[in-house]
Protein backbone atom coordinates (compact mmCIF):
# COMPACT_ATOMS: atom_id res chain seq x y z
CA UNK A 1 0.00 0.00 0.00
CA UNK A 2 2.94 2.50 1.21
CA UNK A 3 4.63 1.74 -2.28
CA UNK A 4 1.73 1.98 -4.16
CA UNK A 5 0.83 4.99 -3.15
CA UNK A 6 4.41 7.00 -3.53
CA UNK A 7 4.66 5.24 -6.77
CA UNK A 8 1.02 6.89 -7.75
CA UNK A 9 2.26 10.36 -6.37
CA UNK A 10 5.44 10.16 -8.20
CA UNK A 11 3.12 9.03 -11.46
CA UNK A 12 0.73 12.23 -11.52
CA UNK A 13 4.25 14.70 -10.64
CA UNK A 14 5.61 12.74 -14.07
CA UNK A 15 2.79 13.59 -15.55
CA UNK A 16 2.34 17.33 -14.49
CA UNK A 17 6.03 17.85 -15.05
CA UNK A 18 6.25 16.50 -18.24
CA UNK A 19 5.95 19.78 -20.20
CA UNK A 20 7.86 21.43 -17.77
CA UNK A 21 10.52 18.86 -18.25
CA UNK A 22 10.36 19.31 -22.38
CA UNK A 23 10.34 22.77 -22.42
CA UNK A 24 13.86 22.69 -20.01
CA UNK A 25 15.64 19.96 -22.45
CA UNK A 26 14.67 21.97 -25.60
CA UNK A 27 16.05 25.33 -24.05
CA UNK A 28 19.30 23.25 -23.50
CA UNK A 29 18.81 21.80 -27.72
CA UNK A 30 21.54 22.87 -30.24
CA UNK A 31 19.35 23.07 -33.17
CA UNK A 32 16.06 24.53 -33.35
CA UNK A 33 13.81 21.33 -33.46
CA UNK A 34 11.20 21.10 -30.77
CA UNK A 35 10.94 17.01 -31.24
CA UNK A 36 14.78 15.70 -31.60
CA UNK A 37 17.49 16.75 -29.17
CA UNK A 38 20.61 16.97 -31.56
CA UNK A 39 22.94 17.82 -28.89
CA UNK A 40 23.56 20.09 -26.02
CA UNK A 41 24.28 23.90 -25.77
CA UNK A 42 23.81 27.49 -24.36
CA UNK A 43 22.85 29.21 -27.55
CA UNK A 44 19.47 29.52 -26.41
CA UNK A 45 20.34 31.05 -23.36
CA UNK A 46 22.76 33.71 -25.29
CA UNK A 47 19.94 34.53 -27.68
CA UNK A 48 17.43 35.22 -24.76
CA UNK A 49 19.95 37.32 -23.14
CA UNK A 50 20.62 39.59 -25.94
CA UNK A 51 17.33 39.71 -27.14
CA UNK A 52 16.51 43.32 -26.19
CA UNK A 53 12.38 42.77 -26.43
CA UNK A 54 12.78 39.98 -23.99
CA UNK A 55 14.86 42.19 -21.58
CA UNK A 56 12.10 44.54 -21.86
CA UNK A 57 9.55 42.25 -21.09
CA UNK A 58 10.55 40.65 -18.43
CA UNK A 59 12.04 44.46 -16.93
CA UNK A 60 8.06 45.73 -17.46
CA UNK A 61 6.62 42.76 -15.79
CA UNK A 62 9.12 43.14 -12.67
CA UNK A 63 8.04 46.71 -12.62
CA UNK A 64 4.27 45.80 -12.22
CA UNK A 65 4.91 42.97 -9.70
CA UNK A 66 7.01 44.90 -7.22
CA UNK A 67 4.31 48.25 -7.80
CA UNK A 68 1.22 46.11 -7.78
CA UNK A 69 2.68 44.01 -4.38
CA UNK A 70 3.77 47.50 -2.92
CA UNK A 71 0.26 49.22 -3.36
CA UNK A 72 -2.12 46.30 -2.48
CA UNK A 73 -0.31 45.18 0.59
CA UNK A 74 -0.97 48.99 1.61
CA UNK A 75 -4.61 49.20 0.32
CA UNK A 76 -5.35 45.17 1.45
CA UNK A 77 -4.12 46.17 5.33
CA UNK A 78 -6.10 49.46 5.53
CA UNK A 79 -8.96 47.41 4.09
CA UNK A 80 -8.22 44.38 6.37
CA UNK A 81 -7.86 46.57 9.45
CA UNK A 82 -11.26 48.49 8.19
CA UNK A 83 -13.24 45.63 7.35
CA UNK A 84 -12.56 43.55 10.65
CA UNK A 85 -13.64 46.43 12.99
CA UNK A 86 -16.28 47.88 10.99
CA UNK A 87 -19.52 47.85 13.42
CA UNK A 88 -22.07 47.45 11.30
CA UNK A 89 -22.28 43.55 9.99
CA UNK A 90 -24.37 44.37 7.08
CA UNK A 91 -21.83 46.70 5.34
CA UNK A 92 -19.09 44.08 6.33
CA UNK A 93 -20.38 41.36 4.51
CA UNK A 94 -21.28 43.50 1.42
CA UNK A 95 -17.96 44.32 0.88
CA UNK A 96 -16.48 40.93 1.59
CA UNK A 97 -18.61 39.97 -1.07
CA UNK A 98 -17.14 42.59 -3.66
CA UNK A 99 -13.81 41.06 -2.47
CA UNK A 100 -14.95 37.96 -3.31
CA UNK A 101 -16.11 38.67 -7.14
CA UNK A 102 -12.33 39.10 -8.75
CA UNK A 103 -11.55 35.53 -6.97
CA UNK A 104 -15.34 34.11 -7.96
CA UNK A 105 -15.16 35.22 -11.72
CA UNK A 106 -13.41 34.01 -14.41
CA UNK A 107 -10.29 36.39 -15.02
CA UNK A 108 -11.74 36.66 -19.14
CA UNK A 109 -14.99 38.43 -17.58
CA UNK A 110 -12.68 40.18 -14.95
CA UNK A 111 -10.93 41.21 -17.63
CA UNK A 112 -13.21 42.59 -20.72
CA UNK A 113 -15.12 44.25 -17.75
CA UNK A 114 -11.88 46.43 -16.53
CA UNK A 115 -11.82 47.05 -20.18
CA UNK A 116 -14.92 48.40 -20.90
CA UNK A 117 -14.49 50.53 -18.01
CA UNK A 118 -11.23 51.90 -18.95
CA UNK A 119 -12.27 52.80 -23.12
CA UNK A 120 -15.44 53.93 -21.51
CA UNK A 121 -13.62 56.32 -19.33
CA UNK A 122 -11.04 57.35 -21.79
CA UNK A 123 -13.48 58.76 -24.05
CA UNK A 124 -15.18 60.60 -21.75
CA UNK A 125 -11.57 62.55 -20.98
CA UNK A 126 -11.33 62.40 -24.57
CA UNK A 127 -8.49 60.05 -25.04
CA UNK A 128 -7.38 58.07 -28.13
CA UNK A 129 -5.99 54.93 -26.48
CA UNK A 130 -6.97 54.85 -23.20
CA UNK A 131 -4.92 51.62 -22.21
CA UNK A 132 -1.82 52.03 -20.94
CA UNK A 133 0.64 50.72 -17.99
CA UNK A 134 -1.30 52.50 -15.46
CA UNK A 135 -4.66 51.17 -16.53
CA UNK A 136 -2.58 47.12 -16.80
CA UNK A 137 -1.65 48.63 -12.91
CA UNK A 138 -5.42 49.28 -11.51
CA UNK A 139 -6.06 46.09 -12.82
CA UNK A 140 -3.46 43.74 -11.28
CA UNK A 141 -3.84 45.47 -8.27
CA UNK A 142 -7.97 44.98 -8.03
CA UNK A 143 -7.17 41.27 -8.67
CA UNK A 144 -4.32 40.80 -6.02
CA UNK A 145 -6.36 43.23 -3.50
CA UNK A 146 -8.88 40.11 -2.33
CA UNK A 147 -5.71 37.37 -1.80
CA UNK A 148 -3.86 39.99 0.28
CA UNK A 149 -6.87 40.80 1.90
CA UNK A 150 -7.92 37.62 2.96
CA UNK A 151 -4.87 36.50 4.23
CA UNK A 152 -4.35 39.50 6.32
CA UNK A 153 -8.09 39.21 7.87
CA UNK A 154 -7.49 35.73 9.68
CA UNK A 155 -3.92 37.28 11.23
CA UNK A 156 -6.61 40.28 12.70
CA UNK A 157 -8.63 37.67 14.01
CA UNK A 158 -5.80 35.63 15.92
CA UNK A 159 -4.38 39.13 17.49
CA UNK A 160 -5.43 39.56 21.14
CA UNK A 161 -8.18 42.67 20.93
CA UNK A 162 -6.64 44.07 23.94
CA UNK A 163 -3.39 44.81 22.65
CA UNK A 164 -4.17 48.06 20.87
CA UNK A 165 -6.48 49.16 23.54
CA UNK A 166 -3.59 48.56 26.16
CA UNK A 167 -1.28 50.51 23.87
CA UNK A 168 -3.98 53.65 23.73
CA UNK A 169 -4.03 53.63 27.38
CA UNK A 170 -1.00 53.96 28.23
CA UNK A 171 -0.54 57.04 25.92
CA UNK A 172 -0.18 55.98 22.32
CA UNK A 173 -2.09 57.59 19.34
CA UNK A 174 -4.32 55.43 17.35
CA UNK A 175 -1.85 55.24 14.46
CA UNK A 176 1.28 54.97 16.77
CA UNK A 177 -0.89 51.81 18.50
CA UNK A 178 -1.31 50.44 14.78
CA UNK A 179 2.45 50.80 13.78
CA UNK A 180 4.09 49.52 16.49
CA UNK A 181 1.35 46.64 18.51
CA UNK A 182 -0.91 45.90 15.60
CA UNK A 183 1.17 46.01 12.55
CA UNK A 184 4.19 43.47 13.90
CA UNK A 185 1.03 40.98 15.09
CA UNK A 186 -0.39 40.97 11.66
CA UNK A 187 2.91 40.86 9.31
CA UNK A 188 3.51 37.26 8.11
CA UNK A 189 0.02 38.00 6.81
CA UNK A 190 1.02 41.11 5.31
CA UNK A 191 3.70 39.79 3.82
CA UNK A 192 2.38 36.45 2.73
CA UNK A 193 -0.02 38.86 1.16
CA UNK A 194 2.40 40.56 -0.88
CA UNK A 195 4.18 37.63 -2.29
CA UNK A 196 1.07 36.53 -3.41
CA UNK A 197 0.22 39.81 -5.26
CA UNK A 198 3.92 40.05 -6.71
CA UNK A 199 3.41 35.94 -8.09
CA UNK A 200 -0.25 36.92 -9.23
CA UNK A 201 0.59 40.09 -11.19
CA UNK A 202 3.98 38.19 -12.48
CA UNK A 203 2.10 34.80 -13.50
CA UNK A 204 -1.33 36.85 -15.42
CA UNK A 205 -1.77 36.55 -18.59
CA UNK A 206 -5.71 36.82 -19.26
CA UNK A 207 -6.33 39.82 -17.44
CA UNK A 208 -3.46 41.42 -18.84
CA UNK A 209 -3.96 40.68 -22.47
CA UNK A 210 -7.38 42.51 -22.50
CA UNK A 211 -6.46 45.67 -20.90
CA UNK A 212 -2.64 46.01 -21.88
CA UNK A 213 -2.37 49.18 -23.88
CA UNK A 214 0.29 49.91 -26.77
CA UNK A 215 4.17 50.27 -25.91
CA UNK A 216 3.68 48.15 -22.38
CA UNK A 217 4.48 44.60 -22.96
CA UNK A 218 4.36 41.83 -19.97
CA UNK A 219 6.42 39.16 -20.37
CA UNK A 220 3.14 36.76 -20.50
CA UNK A 221 2.15 39.01 -23.39
CA UNK A 222 5.08 39.03 -24.77
CA UNK A 223 5.40 35.49 -25.22
CA UNK A 224 1.81 34.97 -26.47
CA UNK A 225 2.29 37.26 -29.75
CA UNK A 226 6.01 35.62 -30.05
CA UNK A 227 5.08 32.36 -29.68
CA UNK A 228 2.77 32.92 -32.96
CA UNK A 229 5.92 34.28 -35.02
CA UNK A 230 8.19 31.07 -33.64
CA UNK A 231 11.68 32.24 -31.67
CA UNK A 232 9.99 29.55 -29.46
CA UNK A 233 13.59 27.86 -27.81
CA UNK A 234 14.84 31.09 -26.92
CA UNK A 235 11.37 31.70 -25.40
CA UNK A 236 11.64 27.73 -23.22
CA UNK A 237 14.97 29.46 -22.08
CA UNK A 238 13.56 32.20 -20.78
CA UNK A 239 11.06 30.68 -19.03
CA UNK A 240 13.54 27.96 -17.81
CA UNK A 241 14.79 31.08 -16.06
CA UNK A 242 11.84 31.40 -14.67
CA UNK A 243 11.05 28.28 -13.15
CA UNK A 244 14.19 27.85 -11.49
CA UNK A 245 13.91 31.87 -10.36
CA UNK A 246 9.83 30.85 -9.12
CA UNK A 247 11.00 27.78 -7.10
CA UNK A 248 13.50 29.62 -5.31
CA UNK A 249 10.69 32.44 -4.07
CA UNK A 250 9.07 29.85 -3.61
CA UNK A 251 11.09 27.90 -0.99
CA UNK A 252 11.96 31.76 0.59
CA UNK A 253 8.14 31.88 0.58
CA UNK A 254 8.11 28.71 2.81
CA UNK A 255 10.57 30.08 4.97
CA UNK A 256 8.44 32.60 6.00
CA UNK A 257 5.88 31.12 7.70
CA UNK A 258 2.72 31.91 5.09
CA UNK A 259 1.51 28.35 5.66
CA UNK A 260 -1.48 28.86 7.70
CA UNK A 261 -2.95 32.01 6.13
CA UNK A 262 -2.58 30.45 2.47
CA UNK A 263 -4.09 27.95 3.61
CA UNK A 264 -7.02 28.96 4.70
CA UNK A 265 -7.47 31.33 2.03
CA UNK A 266 -7.63 28.04 -0.16
CA UNK A 267 -10.32 26.38 1.30
CA UNK A 268 -12.17 29.20 2.35
CA UNK A 269 -16.21 28.27 2.22
CA UNK A 270 -17.45 28.87 -1.02
CA UNK B 1 -10.32 54.94 26.06
CA UNK B 2 -10.88 57.61 23.11
CA UNK B 3 -13.92 55.82 21.29
CA UNK B 4 -14.69 58.68 19.07
CA UNK B 5 -10.97 59.36 17.72
CA UNK B 6 -10.88 55.65 16.80
CA UNK B 7 -13.92 55.15 15.34
CA UNK B 8 -13.59 57.76 13.04
CA UNK B 9 -9.96 56.46 12.49
CA UNK B 10 -11.12 53.06 11.67
CA UNK B 11 -14.30 54.13 9.34
CA UNK B 12 -11.42 56.18 7.00
CA UNK B 13 -9.26 53.11 7.23
CA UNK B 14 -11.45 51.00 5.09
CA UNK B 15 -12.51 53.53 2.90
CA UNK B 16 -10.03 53.65 0.32
CA UNK B 17 -10.85 50.39 -0.72
CA UNK B 18 -14.19 50.61 -0.61
CA UNK B 19 -13.78 53.43 -3.39
CA UNK B 20 -11.74 50.96 -5.38
CA UNK B 21 -13.79 48.14 -5.17
CA UNK B 22 -17.07 49.98 -6.55
CA UNK B 23 -14.84 51.92 -9.20
CA UNK B 24 -12.88 49.17 -10.39
CA UNK B 25 -15.40 45.84 -9.30
CA UNK B 26 -18.27 46.60 -9.43
CA UNK B 27 -18.80 49.43 -11.93
CA UNK B 28 -17.10 47.49 -14.57
CA UNK B 29 -19.90 44.64 -14.12
CA UNK B 30 -22.32 47.33 -14.50
CA UNK B 31 -20.74 48.30 -17.64
CA UNK B 32 -20.89 44.24 -18.53
CA UNK B 33 -24.50 44.07 -18.28
CA UNK B 34 -25.48 47.85 -20.23
CA UNK B 35 -23.47 46.73 -22.67
CA UNK B 36 -25.38 43.84 -22.55
CA UNK B 37 -28.97 44.92 -23.53
CA UNK B 38 -27.80 48.20 -25.64
CA UNK B 39 -26.34 48.38 -29.14
CA UNK B 40 -23.52 50.11 -30.65
CA UNK B 41 -25.51 53.23 -30.23
CA UNK B 42 -26.59 52.98 -26.94
CA UNK B 43 -30.12 51.94 -27.35
CA UNK B 44 -31.78 49.45 -25.94
CA UNK B 45 -32.27 45.94 -27.23
CA UNK B 46 -32.36 42.09 -26.43
CA UNK B 47 -30.59 41.56 -29.76
CA UNK B 48 -27.35 40.45 -27.92
CA UNK B 49 -29.17 37.82 -25.60
CA UNK B 50 -31.08 36.63 -28.96
CA UNK B 51 -28.55 35.74 -31.08
CA UNK B 52 -27.46 33.66 -28.13
CA UNK B 53 -29.56 30.97 -28.30
CA UNK B 54 -28.29 30.42 -32.21
CA UNK B 55 -27.42 27.22 -32.75
CA UNK B 56 -23.94 28.12 -32.96
CA UNK B 57 -23.57 29.35 -29.95
CA UNK B 58 -25.80 27.02 -27.82
CA UNK B 59 -23.32 24.27 -29.17
CA UNK B 60 -20.45 26.70 -27.79
CA UNK B 61 -22.10 26.70 -24.48
CA UNK B 62 -22.77 23.27 -24.60
CA UNK B 63 -19.82 22.56 -25.36
CA UNK B 64 -17.78 24.65 -23.12
CA UNK B 65 -20.01 23.23 -19.66
CA UNK B 66 -19.32 19.63 -21.20
CA UNK B 67 -15.45 19.95 -21.51
CA UNK B 68 -15.72 22.14 -18.46
CA UNK B 69 -17.32 19.36 -16.27
CA UNK B 70 -15.16 16.15 -17.61
CA UNK B 71 -11.90 18.04 -17.03
CA UNK B 72 -13.64 18.81 -13.55
CA UNK B 73 -14.54 15.17 -12.44
CA UNK B 74 -11.03 13.74 -14.03
CA UNK B 75 -9.29 16.31 -11.89
CA UNK B 76 -11.00 14.92 -8.51
CA UNK B 77 -10.78 11.41 -9.10
CA UNK B 78 -6.53 12.71 -9.94
CA UNK B 79 -6.37 14.66 -6.91
CA UNK B 80 -7.87 12.91 -4.37
CA UNK B 81 -6.03 10.29 -4.19
CA UNK B 82 -3.02 12.36 -4.44
CA UNK B 83 -3.71 14.95 -1.60
CA UNK B 84 -4.66 11.56 0.94
CA UNK B 85 -1.78 9.51 -0.32
CA UNK B 86 0.45 13.13 0.36
CA UNK B 87 -0.96 13.61 3.40
CA UNK B 88 0.03 10.05 4.70
CA UNK B 89 3.65 11.13 4.02
CA UNK B 90 6.53 12.78 6.35
CA UNK B 91 5.69 16.84 6.96
CA UNK B 92 8.93 17.28 5.66
CA UNK B 93 7.62 15.20 2.41
CA UNK B 94 4.34 16.51 2.48
CA UNK B 95 5.77 20.34 2.38
CA UNK B 96 7.72 19.17 -0.28
CA UNK B 97 5.16 17.62 -2.62
CA UNK B 98 2.72 20.76 -2.13
CA UNK B 99 5.72 22.84 -3.17
CA UNK B 100 5.87 20.78 -6.33
CA UNK B 101 2.52 21.12 -6.91
CA UNK B 102 2.47 24.66 -6.92
CA UNK B 103 5.20 25.34 -9.20
CA UNK B 104 3.73 24.47 -12.49
CA UNK B 105 0.51 27.25 -11.24
CA UNK B 106 3.25 29.58 -11.31
CA UNK B 107 4.71 28.93 -14.59
CA UNK B 108 3.20 30.73 -17.53
CA UNK B 109 -0.09 29.42 -18.59
CA UNK B 110 1.40 30.36 -22.63
CA UNK B 111 4.49 28.69 -22.65
CA UNK B 112 2.94 25.50 -19.96
CA UNK B 113 0.12 24.91 -22.89
CA UNK B 114 2.95 25.70 -25.42
CA UNK B 115 5.01 22.77 -24.08
CA UNK B 116 2.24 20.30 -23.90
CA UNK B 117 1.13 21.32 -27.20
CA UNK B 118 5.02 20.44 -28.31
CA UNK B 119 4.17 17.26 -26.57
CA UNK B 120 1.46 15.89 -28.59
CA UNK B 121 1.49 17.34 -31.69
CA UNK B 122 1.70 14.93 -34.64
CA UNK B 123 5.65 15.30 -34.63
CA UNK B 124 5.97 16.51 -31.29
CA UNK B 125 8.08 14.90 -28.66
CA UNK B 126 6.12 11.86 -28.02
CA UNK B 127 5.78 10.62 -31.71
CA UNK B 128 9.25 10.96 -32.18
CA UNK B 129 10.06 9.36 -29.05
CA UNK B 130 7.84 6.09 -30.34
CA UNK B 131 9.19 6.08 -33.99
CA UNK B 132 5.81 7.01 -35.25
CA UNK B 133 6.42 9.90 -37.32
CA UNK B 134 4.94 8.35 -40.00
CA UNK B 135 1.86 7.03 -38.79
CA UNK B 136 1.69 9.14 -35.45
CA UNK B 137 -1.45 8.86 -33.00
CA UNK B 138 -3.18 11.98 -33.69
CA UNK B 139 -3.73 13.95 -30.27
CA UNK B 140 -3.66 17.48 -31.06
CA UNK B 141 -6.91 19.33 -32.32
CA UNK B 142 -9.19 16.76 -30.79
CA UNK B 143 -11.28 17.10 -27.38
CA UNK B 144 -8.86 14.70 -25.92
CA UNK B 145 -5.92 17.67 -26.36
CA UNK B 146 -8.09 20.41 -25.19
CA UNK B 147 -9.45 18.21 -21.54
CA UNK B 148 -6.27 17.33 -20.98
CA UNK B 149 -4.62 20.73 -21.72
CA UNK B 150 -7.41 21.69 -18.65
CA UNK B 151 -6.72 19.28 -16.46
CA UNK B 152 -2.88 19.27 -16.52
CA UNK B 153 -3.28 23.48 -16.04
CA UNK B 154 -5.91 23.35 -13.44
CA UNK B 155 -5.23 20.06 -11.38
CA UNK B 156 -3.14 22.12 -8.92
CA UNK B 157 -6.24 23.87 -7.97
CA UNK B 158 -7.78 20.65 -6.97
CA UNK B 159 -5.30 19.41 -5.39
CA UNK B 160 -4.14 21.91 -2.62
CA UNK B 161 -7.42 22.89 -1.06
CA UNK B 162 -8.18 19.47 -0.51
CA UNK B 163 -5.27 18.30 0.95
CA UNK B 164 -4.95 21.27 3.10
CA UNK B 165 -8.47 19.89 4.67
CA UNK B 166 -7.10 16.02 4.94
CA UNK B 167 -3.92 16.69 6.60
CA UNK B 168 -5.87 19.11 9.29
CA UNK B 169 -8.39 16.27 10.11
CA UNK B 170 -8.82 15.08 13.67
CA UNK B 171 -6.34 11.49 13.70
CA UNK B 172 -8.47 10.11 16.52
CA UNK B 173 -11.46 10.16 14.39
CA UNK B 174 -9.80 7.79 11.94
CA UNK B 175 -8.91 5.71 14.40
CA UNK B 176 -12.20 5.44 15.98
CA UNK B 177 -13.95 4.30 13.12
CA UNK B 178 -10.95 1.75 12.70
CA UNK B 179 -11.51 0.45 16.21
CA UNK B 180 -15.24 0.55 15.36
CA UNK B 181 -14.82 -1.80 12.11
CA UNK B 182 -14.21 0.54 9.52
CA UNK B 183 -11.61 -1.39 6.97
CA UNK B 184 -9.51 0.62 5.01
CA UNK B 185 -11.52 1.59 2.35
CA UNK B 186 -14.52 2.08 4.13
CA UNK B 187 -12.16 4.77 6.76
CA UNK B 188 -11.82 6.46 2.99
CA UNK B 189 -15.58 6.50 1.87
CA UNK B 190 -17.31 6.81 4.94
CA UNK B 191 -15.14 9.15 7.00
CA UNK B 192 -12.32 10.87 5.30
CA UNK B 193 -14.64 11.42 2.39
CA UNK B 194 -17.10 13.05 3.96
CA UNK B 195 -14.82 15.20 6.13
CA UNK B 196 -12.98 16.59 3.06
CA UNK B 197 -15.98 17.83 1.03
CA UNK B 198 -15.30 21.29 1.90
CA UNK B 199 -11.95 21.20 -0.02
CA UNK B 200 -13.43 19.18 -2.77
CA UNK B 201 -16.22 21.46 -2.86
CA UNK B 202 -13.16 24.61 -3.21
CA UNK B 203 -11.37 22.41 -5.75
CA UNK B 204 -14.36 22.19 -7.85
CA UNK B 205 -14.96 25.75 -8.08
CA UNK B 206 -11.44 26.38 -8.38
CA UNK B 207 -10.91 24.31 -11.45
CA UNK B 208 -14.38 24.68 -13.17
CA UNK B 209 -14.17 28.62 -13.50
CA UNK B 210 -11.04 28.82 -15.09
CA UNK B 211 -12.07 25.80 -17.54
CA UNK B 212 -15.24 26.75 -18.24
CA UNK B 213 -14.01 29.93 -19.65
CA UNK B 214 -10.47 29.29 -20.87
CA UNK B 215 -9.64 30.46 -24.26
CA UNK B 216 -5.60 29.99 -24.93
CA UNK B 217 -5.75 26.53 -24.06
CA UNK B 218 -8.53 25.58 -26.58
CA UNK B 219 -7.17 27.78 -29.04
CA UNK B 220 -3.67 26.05 -28.70
CA UNK B 221 -4.47 22.62 -28.49
CA UNK B 222 -8.42 22.07 -30.02
CA UNK B 223 -7.88 23.87 -33.21
CA UNK B 224 -10.68 25.06 -35.01
CA UNK B 225 -13.62 22.49 -34.11
CA UNK B 226 -13.27 22.62 -30.50
CA UNK B 227 -14.40 26.48 -29.99
CA UNK B 228 -15.53 27.41 -26.70
CA UNK B 229 -16.94 30.84 -25.31
CA UNK B 230 -13.58 32.38 -23.67
CA UNK B 231 -13.18 31.99 -27.63
CA UNK B 232 -15.91 33.86 -28.92
CA UNK B 233 -15.57 36.31 -26.06
CA UNK B 234 -11.83 37.47 -27.16
CA UNK B 235 -13.14 37.34 -30.97
CA UNK B 236 -15.80 39.70 -30.25
CA UNK B 237 -13.84 42.09 -27.99
CA UNK B 238 -10.31 41.73 -29.94
CA UNK B 239 -11.45 41.13 -33.28
CA UNK B 240 -14.80 41.87 -34.33
CA UNK B 241 -15.09 44.93 -32.33
CA UNK B 242 -18.65 43.80 -31.54
CA UNK B 243 -18.48 45.14 -27.47
CA UNK B 244 -22.34 44.47 -27.20
CA UNK B 245 -22.55 40.61 -28.31
CA UNK B 246 -19.30 40.11 -26.00
CA UNK B 247 -20.75 41.37 -23.17
CA UNK B 248 -24.00 39.21 -23.71
CA UNK B 249 -21.54 36.41 -23.45
CA UNK B 250 -20.06 37.61 -21.02
CA UNK B 251 -22.93 37.99 -19.09
CA UNK B 252 -24.62 34.61 -19.41
CA UNK B 253 -20.89 33.14 -18.61
CA UNK B 254 -21.19 34.46 -15.21
CA UNK B 255 -24.43 33.56 -14.62
CA UNK B 256 -23.64 29.77 -15.81
CA UNK B 257 -20.82 29.86 -13.16
CA UNK B 258 -23.10 31.38 -10.36
CA UNK B 259 -25.68 28.77 -11.11
CA UNK B 260 -22.53 25.98 -11.35
CA UNK B 261 -21.37 27.32 -7.67
CA UNK B 262 -24.92 27.35 -6.16
CA UNK B 263 -25.53 23.74 -8.03
CA UNK B 264 -22.25 22.59 -5.78
CA UNK B 265 -22.64 24.30 -2.64
CA UNK B 266 -25.92 22.55 -2.28
CA UNK B 267 -24.58 19.50 -2.44
CA UNK B 268 -21.93 20.38 0.27
CA UNK B 269 -23.23 21.00 4.10
CA UNK B 270 -24.32 24.52 4.55
CA UNK B 271 -21.97 25.37 7.76
CA UNK B 272 -19.51 27.50 6.23
CA UNK B 273 -21.88 30.68 5.50
CA UNK B 274 -23.16 30.66 2.16
CA UNK B 275 -23.02 34.09 2.61
CA UNK B 276 -19.60 34.19 1.10
CA UNK B 277 -21.02 33.16 -2.36
CA UNK B 278 -21.85 37.14 -3.89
Amino acid sequence: MKILSKIYICLIFLLLYAPVIVMIIFSFNSSNSLSEFTGFSLRFYHEAFNNSKVIDAFKNTLILAVVTAAFSGVLGTAAAVGISRMKSKYLRKSLLSVTNIPMMNPDIVTGVSMMLLFVFAGTLIGLSSSLNFWTMLIAHITFSLPYVILSILPKIKQMDKHLPEAAMDLGCTPLMSFLKVELPCILPGVVSGMLMAFTLSLDDFVISYFVKGTGFETLPIYIYSAVKKGVRPTLYAANTIIVVAVLVLLILINFVGRDKSDKKLKTKGR
Amino acid sequence: MNNKRTSLLQRFVAAPYTVWSVLFIVIPLVMVVYYTFTDSNGVFTTVNVAKLVEKEYLSIFARSVAYAFIATVVCLVIAFPLAYFISQTKPRTQKLAIMLTMLPMWTNLVIRTYSLGNLIEDTGVINTALGLLDNPIHMINTPFAVILGMVYNYLPFMVLPIHTVISKLDKNVIEASQDLGCNKFKVITKVILPLSKSGIVSGITMVFVPAISTFYISKKLGGTDNRLIGEVIEDSFLYSENWNFGSAISFVLMIIIMLSIAIVNKFSDDEEGGGMLL
